[in-house]
């Protein structure tokens, strides 16, 4: 079939099974956006700003397990993509980004709108491609979709100039992908995990350390049954949450600079750990040298790279974590879950020593009590995104999450503006879930134009605005770290967000009681329209427990006891 | 082991658009150091080999050579611990230098005088990077005018 080079796209995204599209158009793109008009095959949602576009495409992807794509002109249509381009590859969200380029007979040339977009991308993006001709389209995106998906998923970035979506060329999508170069590990040595399980049953203090590549591989419920058929408690990183649900006996709950009390001390004191999907992040780890100084150490990764990068594995498997686990689980029965009990005991005089709480004292809300009020009244129906900063660690440590899929955020790059977008593409690929997106009164102002595109797509996403007149967590670092020195982190000035969303369409509340909240929240939730509900919470509340920078797990600031009157 | 030492890999990849700006932005996006690079097409085949001469930790080496492993368009990465390397240098002198001791001097090195001009000449030698060093600082007394020098290429006895 001979077709123009913008028809390719068009028929690989049917293909590909693709149903919805962001993006923002512009000159370089426009033959694509043509074919787009003429198609019914599957929607695009025009998003108001290329950053919000590929942060849809990513929320989409993550809430669906299924590749996002986002389509974007050259020049500053693709700069302002970038940001998001780097977010999916730090949190590894399996993206396909099209982008449209100059002419080929322009490319060097400085032309208006040109810039070696590539170039750019290369160290944000799992890889890249510049189409020089039509004849390869149909391989490129075929392989664009399959290494944005397989092994350790990623945004692959495809460049194609205005001429080469003009030229006309055969087309034939039935081919398989042959890339010799390029052959995910995803089997796990058999042998090396027969001595991983020997090694978890010898051991008297084991733990998981579950990360957010058991939710890409659609692990989490194979995790689930290791973690239930070994008796061995678990600690999440952020990325990790919903892996087990938030009532599992054997969940410690989340770990890092902002874990709970129970799980850092968990993992300083653990003689086991058995990292599923997880890297050993800074915010995870804290100071190196005393991370789990007694620990062996199991880890399971997709990525050879992130094996033994930071902390020396004494088991390593590379492999896809669905299938080692699977694997795992067939040898769970030598261990001896019963052998754990009083190390469950341990853990769980940590949790009673220092609960994740916070105390209700003050004339505002506070921003806990509102997560948890969410978590209560839609529990498991609602999708929850965030933005960055204090809210986002509150939801993260305080929302009851059930499921893998359901907390969404910003973890590597932690990009404010994140949420909205993200909130957008959430409710896209799962229209049947209230979407939830928890932000801040800094984060909301970076992406507030999207109010455009939900209200125009009529993806009717709930902006609860924790409201602190601040940006909250560089607040909280200037209290404690620089002598209270707030330079530039108060936001005294501010739009009124309810006018704000009212003038895009949308509908918005403001308010500062509990019963107020209630009111707003199941009102916006009966609309079903997009709403902001800006919640005036308490200004200085602290983020606790709190790990300091380079500081040691085991070492965490906790929240002040309270005294009794 | 030497904490950085130096190191010579051996990468293999497709011969692509942009691949060898993928490896090398790779190294100057983690703040790896390159010290010489060499590349030619591998002959009679789609890939080039590229010599990357290096200095690193055993840890350091370790990230090299998996994240090199994660670029699509490589093949193979190896470190090469038993090797044949050779390194070029060509040298112009002035012909007023004693020219037979140069080529005798050259001679020892794997090389010879490989042009004369009206008022130069040029040197050519082949051999192990460190012999290379040794005769640069040899030849300094003729008065070198100009050196350039290549990068390593290794091969695995
Ligand atoms: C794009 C971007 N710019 C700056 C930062 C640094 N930063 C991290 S948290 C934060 C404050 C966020 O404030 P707000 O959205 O009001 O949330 P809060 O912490 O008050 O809950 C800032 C500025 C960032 N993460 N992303």
């Amino acid at each position: 079939m001979q077709i123009s080079g913008a028809q390719m796209v068009i028929e690989a995204l049917i293909a590909e099974g693709v149903d919805t599209v962001f993006g923002y158009p512009g000159g370089a793109i426009m033959n694509v956006y043509d074919e787009i008009y003429k198609q019914d095959k599957f929607q695009h949602i025009l998003n108001r700003h290329e950053q919000a576009a590929v942060h849809a495409a990513e929320g989409y992807a993550k809430a669906s397990g299924k590749v996002g794509v986002a389509m974007i002109t050259s020049g500053p249509g693709f700069t302002n993509a970038v940001t998001g381009l780097a977010d999916a590859y730090m949190d590894s969200i399996p993206l396909v980004v099209i982008s449209g380029q100059v002419p080929m007979t322009l490319i060097g040339t400085d032309a208006f709108q040109e810039i070696d977009a590539v170039g750019i991308s290369r160290s944000c993006t799992k890889h890249n491609y510049l189409v020089t001709d039509a004849k390869d389209l149909p391989r490129i995106l075929k392989e664009a979709f399959y290494i944005a998906a397989s092994g350790r998923p990623g945004p692959v970035h495809v460049d194609i100039p205005k001429d080469v979506t003009a030229q006309i060329a055969e087309f034939n999508y039935d081919i398989d992908v042959d890339l010799e170069t390029y052959k995910p590990h995803v089997k796990g040595n058999p042998r090396q995990i027969k001595k991983a399980i020997e090694a978890i049953a010898a051991s008297k203090r084991p733990i998981f350390y579950l990360g957010g590549g058991i939710i890409n591989a659609n692990a989490a419920y194979e995790v689930r049954d290791l973690v239930h058929k070994t008796g061995i408690p678990a600690v999440e990183t952020f990325m990790a949450r919903g892996t087990l649900s938030h009532d599992d006996d054997l969940l410690i709950g989340m770990l890092g600079m902002h874990g709970s009390y129970a799980a850092n001390m968990a993992m300083s004191e653990t003689d086991m750990i058995i990292a599923l999907g997880a890297r050993f992040d800074d915010r995870v780890t804290g100071k190196l040298s005393e991370f789990a100084k007694n620990a062996e150490v199991v880890h399971v990764d997709i990525d050879p790279a992130s094996i033994s990068k930071l902390v020396n594995a004494d088991y390593p498997i590379v492999g896809d974590v669905k299938n080692v686990v699977l694997n795992m689980l067939a040898q769970a029965d030598k261990i001896d879950a019963d052998k754990y009990e009083s190390w469950r005991e341990t853990i769980n005089n940590f949790d009673e020593l220092h609960p994740l709480t916070y105390h209700e004292d003050s004339e505002r809300l506070k921003p806990q009590w509102v997560i948890q009020r969410v978590g209560q009244i839609l529990g498991d129906d609602a999708n929850i995104s965030t933005d960055v900063g204090q809210h986002q660690m509150w939801t993260a440590q305080f929302y009851p999450f059930s499921r893998p899929r359901q907390f969404i955020s910003s973890g590597g790059l932690g990009t404010m503006g994140f949420g909205f977008p993200a909130a957008i593409g959430v409710r896209a690929a799962s229209p049947e879930k209230v979407s939830i997106n928890f932000t801040g009164d800094g984060s909301i102002l970076m992406n507030c134009q999207e109010l455009m595109t939900a209200v125009e797509k009529k993806l009717p996403v709930i902006n609860i605005i924790l409201n602190n007149n601040f940006l909250g967590m560089v607040r909280q670092w200037q209290t404690l770290f620089y002598d209270k020195r707030h330079s530039e982190t108060d936001l005294s000035v501010q739009p009124d967000f309810v006018k704000l969303s009212e003038a895009f369409g949308g509908i918005g509340y403001r308010v500062s009681t509990k019963e107020e909240f209630d009111a707003a929240l199941k009102d916006a939730v009966e609309k079903g329209v997009v709403a902001f509900i800006e919640v005036l919470v308490e200004r200085f509340e602290n983020v606790m427990p709190m790990v300091p920078a380079g500081g040691s797990l085991f070492n965490m600031m906790l929240l002040e006891k309270k005294e009794s009157k | 082991m030497n904490e950085n030492a130096r190191r010579v890999i051996s990468v293999i990849v497709v011969n692509e658009a942009s691949v060898l700006s993928r490896v090398t932005d790779l190294f100057s996006g983690r703040g790896y150091n390159i010290t010489s690079l060499t590349v030619a097409p591998i002959p009679d085949s789609k890939y080039s080999r590229l010599t990357i001469v290096t200095s690193g930790s055993v840890r350091v080496m370790e990230q090299i050579t998996k994240q090199l492993h994660k670029l699509i368009p490589v093949l193979r990465v190896y470190e090469h611990e038993d090797m044949v390397e050779k390194e070029m240098a060509m040298i112009k002198f002035p012909i007023t230098e004693n020219l037979s001791d140069i080529n005798t001097l050259c001679e020892a090195y794997n090389g010879k005088i490989v042009n004369v001009g009206d008022n130069i000449v040029i040197a050519m030698v082949a051999d192990e990077p460190k012999r290379i060093d040794n005769f640069l600082c040899a030849v300094k007394r003729y008065n070198p005018k100009e050196i350039v020098r290549s990068g390593a290429v290794a091969l695995e006895r």
